[in-house]
């Protein structure tokens, strides 16, 4: 464990809002996959196994009225901002409760209002969205922080550079976070790039940049603190390099056959829930019967969730039209 | 009432809007010190400081997506591209981000957002400095078409524009900011899908935007000369599109000639065209005729690119034929 995380004494409220925001992730995703197979969810399913400890620790660092922006693999993110599982959950299923009344789907979930301005189905356009939202925040002489969550796939394109440098000139309040998960779709970043050390790609435009283990919630959290206090100071931007895994392939039809058991392994002994649960254990005594209780409570959580998506109504025809008619 | 240059039109309504409300800003190559290629944000940098005008390094994909950003989080963006080709780098933005943003999230997230720019051959920079790609926005469901002809409108639309809460694809005419005309001092508004009767008419309706409305107006003044009287309908705004005022002066008229500079394969002109056979085809008296660029990028060779584009006289032979008058008849005449 981070020596500083250790020397800050962290609460225990604060420990148990770690594991229970890494673990709702792990049910939400670990349960919706079982939706998907029964045929309840249609479209795409890109599960954030794995990488719970990244999206948990960098919000736990941000505070009301700061913004974040996702990526297709959204739903960690949405869940650790403090989304309403059921409002996701109906929008999985389509249902007029959902988060974008089922016109979105997994890779459209956003709450405007609450700051985040959604997950992507384009890999990368997260970045220059995220900056633009902490350009609108500095116009207006806020101090609120803007968090991109981006990949190691999206580092590739043409966007991360060109956004990234505008956050730079303009010294905006922004922090891009790169989730490492070393595949882009099925192609390991060794073949995607020549240095897999992201982080050096904002060193070389000025930008404050650190690399830190993604799978370690607490390591995140001290890390994107920091950031977050660099930016308010007005010394914006910083990029933060998360390096994680996928705990199977792209999304949920993808076996992800070509990820490496051996690396699997590797990352899995890592497993961020694990080290969230250990620090909660380790750090304030709780007991497997309280760890127990708050499993339990967070599945319970996540069924009525279902219950109500499932007793939701979809959208009607004339609610359609009449939306549409701005068209 | 005073006149002035559809170029100072512009900028009275960046100013007067950003004057109305703090969260307007502007952000463009050049558009800061300089006041931009075509002058249009000359003098806004004293006024409203580096905050709110803003240069940006030569990152069209960037920069679009920052304001499609910023708008979506409750500013008022402007985003100037010096020219519609170089909009194209930022097309995932503006086709996949902006248009779409307000459906995928079922109606909450809303996109105010301009992207002012300009297009249009006779400039003699060739290929990559004068497309007019309205056609590409036009189909694109969730953006705003706007293509002022002149001063006053591009005031009244810009001011508009900025007021709205949708994504605008706000197209200039290279051709058009030295053009004078009258604009109201002040509050003027002209709203989106509201077209403009340029010229009234009785014998046919001449369908004309941006530039070719200028081009329209000098073929009806000849047309006139031969007693044909040319009614010109400036849309103004392509999407919203005014049909009910297309509609009407095609009812008056029963003849249509519709110009467009861009290219005539998948242009507008065809859909227009399109919605007029289908809601008016029995008021028709002759064919609808399309005067329309030539398929193909714009040469650099000066009467190769005026070969290119629409000029007066195609549109004049086009008002003539849609009247079923022959050339040898007007030369008999």
């Amino acid at each position: 464990m981070d020596e500083a995380v250790k020397r800050n004494a962290p609460s225990r409220e604060f420990l148990e809002k770690i594991f229970r925001t890494a673990y709702k992730i792990r049910v939400f995703e670990t349960e919706g996959i079982k939706l998907y197979r029964q045929g309840l969810i249609r479209g795409y399913f890109h599960p954030y196994l794995g990488q719970e400890g990244i999206a948990t620790g960098v919000c736990a660092a941000l505070r009301e009225g700061d913004y974040i922006a996702s990526t297709h693999r959204g739903h960690g993110h949405c869940i650790a901002w403090g989304a309403d599982v059921k409002r996701m959950v109906a929008e999985l299923l389509q249902k007029e409760t959902g988060y974008c009344r089922g016109y979105g789907g997994s890779m459209h979930i956003a709450d405007i209002g609450k700051g985040n301005l959604g997950a992507n189905g384009i890999v990368g356009a997260g970045t220059p969205l995220g900056v633009g939202a902490a350009l609108a925040a500095q116009i207006r002489g806020s101090d609120a922080v803007t968090v991109t969550f981006t990949t190691d796939g999206a580092s590739n394109n043409g966007t991360f550079l060109e956004s990234l440098n505008l956050a730079a000139i303009w010294n905006l309040n922004f922090i891009l976070v790169i989730e490492n998960n070393q595949y882009a779709v099925s192609t390991p970043i060794e073949e995607a790039t020549r240095d897999t050390d992201l982080y050096k790609r904002g060193l070389s435009i000025g930008v404050e940049s650190h690399q830190v283990d993604g799978n370690d919630p607490l390591a995140v959290y001290h890390l994107t603190r920091e950031a977050v206090e660099t930016c308010r100071a007005g010394k914006g931007p910083v990029l933060i390099e998360a390096k994680t895994f996928r705990h199977m392939g792209h999304h949920v039809n993808d076996p992800g056959k070509y990820m490496p058991e051996e690396r699997l392994a590797f990352y899995k002994a890592r497993d961020p829930i694990d080290r969230a649960r250990a620090a909660l254990v380790e750090m304030s005594g709780v007991d497997k019967a309280d760890i127990d209780a708050i499993e339990a409570e967070i599945a319970a959580e996540f069924a009525e969730a279902v219950d109500f998506a499932k007793e939701s109504r979809e959208i009607t025809a004339a609610e359609f039209r009449q939306f549409v008619a701005a068209y | 009432m005073r006149e002035i240059m559809y170029r100072e039109a512009l900028r009275e309504a960046i100013d007067e809007e950003m004057q109305r409300n703090s969260d307007v800003f502007i952000i463009g190559e050049g558009i800061a010190e300089r006041g931009g290629s075509y002058k249009v944000t000359e003098g806004l940098l004293a006024k409203y400081g580096p905050r709110r005008v803003r240069d940006t390094p030569i990152a069209e994909a960037g920069m679009i997506g920052v304001g499609v950003g910023a708008a979506i989080a409750g500013a008022r963006p402007i985003v100037e591209i010096l020219y519609v080709d170089f909009a194209m780098l930022g097309m995932d933005m503006l086709v996949n981000q902006a248009a779409k943003f307000r459906l995928m999230t079922g109606g909450d997230g809303r996109v105010p957002f301009v992207m002012r720019t300009q297009g249009g051959a006779g400039g003699g920079v060739a290929a990559q400095h004068s497309q007019s790609l309205e056609a590409l926005f036009y189909h694109i469901p969730g953006l705003k078409v706007v293509m002022p002809s002149a001063p006053a409108d591009a005031k009244g639309l810009l001011k508009y524009a900025l007021r709205q809460d949708d994504p605008v694809m706000f197209l200039e005419h290279k051709h058009l900011y030295m053009t004078k005309g009258p604009v109201p001092e002040g509050e003027h508004i002209v709203e989106f899908g509201k077209a403009d009767i340029k010229r009234p008419g009785r014998d046919v309706t001449v369908i004309a935007w941006s530039n070719m409305v200028p081009r329209a107006l000098e073929a009806a003044a000849a047309l006139a000369e031969e007693g044909i009287e040319a009614e010109v309908v400036d849309p103004r705004t392509l999407v919203p599109l005014d049909t009910e005022t297309i509609l009407a002066s095609v009812a008056r008229t029963n003849r249509v000639v519709i110009v467009q500079e861009a290219v005539r394969r998948g242009g507008v002109a065809s859909d227009i065209a399109s919605i007029i056979q289908e809601e008016a085809f029995y008021e028709l008296d002759a064919p609808i005729e399309i005067v329309a660029g030539l398929n193909i990028p714009i040469p650099f060779n000066l009467e190769l690119e005026k070969a290119s584009v629409p000029q007066k006289d195609d549109v004049i032979r086009a008002a003539r034929r849609a009247l079923h008058i022959q050339p040898m008849a007007i030369a008999a005449k």
